[in-house]
């Protein structure tokens, strides 16, 4: 029994590194080539860390190319739809959440219904109708899509949120003559700090790797987010893999950071959106 | 005083209804602004979309517009390219979906047990659903090239390959490249949703269930996986549809090539639309597909009522 129980807390181990190295592996991969210098690249192709390290990539790409634009159009367009988003999200989870009115449940089925439709499908009739307004090929064209496409996901896992505080915080607020709104401001935003945070992180992550709609609706560099960006550099030049992986890296570290982050609210706000959404 | 005792009288009813015409307007007041932005931005393209499915709408031709019947759906009738990526959607979902089921409840599993680091590991193993994935598509072409990547040498080394050549350029093999990108990328997503339901089990039943002399795989059949049933199916669902949609990873690492033997029902949306601009048949095949997945959405219902109502 005993040797059996040691086994198998090293079979299980084992399985858990297994997973731990199959998850970096990649990411590993990606920060060594970046750091290879060019001549070493092809002679020491399969190594597990060049014999000599350089910065030469990031120095080219954060001077000498357009990925510095890139970053902070990506960086605009998904903090300002992780801001309004959470914003718009926070009144109608807390609607959701709290009152009964006429006409919600056609309000939650609408939202189910755009959580299940393809995306693909608003492609085309959505860069016709941004076209005429002067939003193509614009941040704010992008901000406005992106939030849309996430506000019914943000709205349920706010709502989740909000399940979780008791009523009658707002009614003894209620009975000191506080109207709703002020009891949702003062009282009830600020219990639901970690439930905001996770949105924000969950929503700039999304806004962060959005590909297909960035791809239609922009066509200059001027205004090209980070996806948009790095394709285009990938099938222009696809042969300099140090730079593109060294753009690489840089692409992943706000993701990254904001996933630290909100990740210890990750079970339960991808229950709440898998449950609901 | 009488005058100014009616005036509080009136003043104070005159507060009265507007506070009650803002006690039922407030709940439209709080989803209002997400409201008008569901029903601009998804719900208007939308029907604009479907629409344009009976039209011939073309980007670069001002004189395209007028209605076409049901002329984009004869051709799509007799469209082999466009069977060949139905075939490669079944076969890219199933085995995406396959996989990322059974390694995601292998890991929500094995998390599920309390052990030293459990906290820093399970950080670590969710790690790449944080990476975007237009990364993660490119990433995995990196890995699989053999100019950068180790992936073609290791197999090479293992007898797998005849030289270390890239999977992505083989017919046969392509498709496994979007596949292993996309299960890498999903795993987390599963795991995550598995856990918290795994979490979600009584403790007290399986320690029930141990002194009434059940094995661990009794356990793991009569317990845990009825528990999990529900969980699993709706997961399985959502996926599925989303999976069959997502063509993020295919339209960064082949573009539906070699030979259009990655092209997937959505990535063939998206290159009708993107790059032959003919968005009226990119919307007809988009409007295909939408009633393949309701039709499978349905199905799956259904059965499980079915299901249900016998058990």
């Amino acid at each position: 029994m005993n040797s059996y129980s040691i086994f198998g807390t090293a079979l299980h181990r084992l399985a858990i590194l297994c997973y731990v190295v199959f998850a970096l592996f990649p990411l590993f991969w990606l920060l060594k080539v970046s750091v290879t210098p060019n001549d070493l690249l092809y002679s020491e192709g399969v190594r597990m860390w060049p014999s000599r390290m350089s910065f030469e990539h990031f120095r080219f790409v954060l001077a000498h190319s357009a990925f510095p634009v890139f970053f902070r159009n990506s960086m605009i367009v998904a903090g300002a739809t992780a801001v309004i988003v959470t914003l718009l999200a926070s009144l109608s989870g807390y609607a959701l959440s709290r009152f009964t009115f006429r006409g919600k449940y056609w309000l939650v089925a609408l939202m189910l219904l755009t959580q299940m439709f393809p995306l693909v499908m608003l492609v085309a009739p959505i860069f016709k109708m941004l076209s005429p307004l002067g939003l193509t090929n614009s941040l704010t064209g992008l901000v406005v899509v992106y939030t849309a496409f996430n506000i019914p996901f943000a709205t349920f896992l706010m709502q989740s949120f909000f399940d979780g505080i008791p009523k009658e915080l707002e009614e003894a607020a209620k009975i000191d003559g506080a109207t709703q709104f002020m009891a949702f401001r003062q009282i009830v935003l600020p219990l639901t700090l970690p439930g905001i945070a996770a949105t924000l992180g969950f929503v700039f992550t999304a806004a962060w790797s959005e590909l297909l709609f960035a791809l239609m609706l922009i066509s200059g560099n001027s205004a090209a987010t980070f996806p948009v960006g790095l394709l285009t550099f990938v099938s222009k030049f696809s042969v300099d893999f140090g730079q593109m992986m060294a753009a690489g890296v840089l692409a992943l570290i706000p993701a990254c950071l904001f996933f630290l982050f909100i990740q210890r609210y990750l079970v339960q706000g991808l229950t709440a959106g898998a449950v609901k959404g | 005083m009488v005058f100014d005792a009616t005036a509080g009288f009136s003043e104070s009813r005159r507060r009265s209804l507007v506070d009650r015409i803002t006690r039922h307007a407030e709940p439209y007041l709080y989803t209002a602004p997400a409201l008008i932005l569901i029903v601009t931005i998804m719900l208007a393209p939308l029907v604009l979309g479907l629409s344009y499915a009976f039209r011939d709408v073309h980007l670069l031709n001002p004189f395209s517009g007028g209605y076409v019947g049901l002329d984009h759906f004869r051709t799509l009738y007799g469209d082999d390219n466009f069977y060949r990526a139905l075939r490669n959607t079944l076969w890219w979902t199933g085995a995406s979906v396959f996989l990322q089921f059974v390694f995601g409840l292998i890991l929500a599993l094995l998390l599920d047990r309390p052990f030293a680091g459990r906290a820093v590991a399970q950080a670590l193993v969710f790690l790449p659903w944080a990476v975007p994935t237009f990364l993660t598509g490119l990433n995995w072409a990196w890995l699989l090239n053999p100019v950068i990547g180790p992936l073609p040498h290791w197999l090479y080394a293992l007898g797998l390959m005849s030289e270390p050549a890239n999977i992505l350029s083989n017919p046969q093999l392509a498709m496994w490249g979007p596949i292993i990108a996309n299960v890498w990328w999903g795993i987390p997503f599963f795991a995550i949703t598995l856990l918290a339901a795994l979490q979600a089990i009584p403790r007290d039943l399986y320690e029930a269930a141990a002194i009434d002399g059940a094995g661990a795989i009794r356990r793991f059949t009569s317990i845990t996986l009825p528990f999990l049933a529900p969980t699993i199916a709706i997961t399985v669902l959502l996926r599925t549809v989303w999976i069959s949609n997502f063509a993020d990873l295919i339209i960064v690492m082949t573009s539906g090539g070699p030979a259009d033997r990655t092209q997937i029902v959505a990535s063939y949306i998206f290159t009708q639309a993107f790059r032959a601009l003919d968005f009226g048949y990119a919307s007809a095949i988009a409007l295909v597909l939408l009633v393949l997945l309701l039709a499978y959405s349905m199905l799956i219902v259904m059965l499980r009522q079915v299901l249900m109502d016998r058990s």
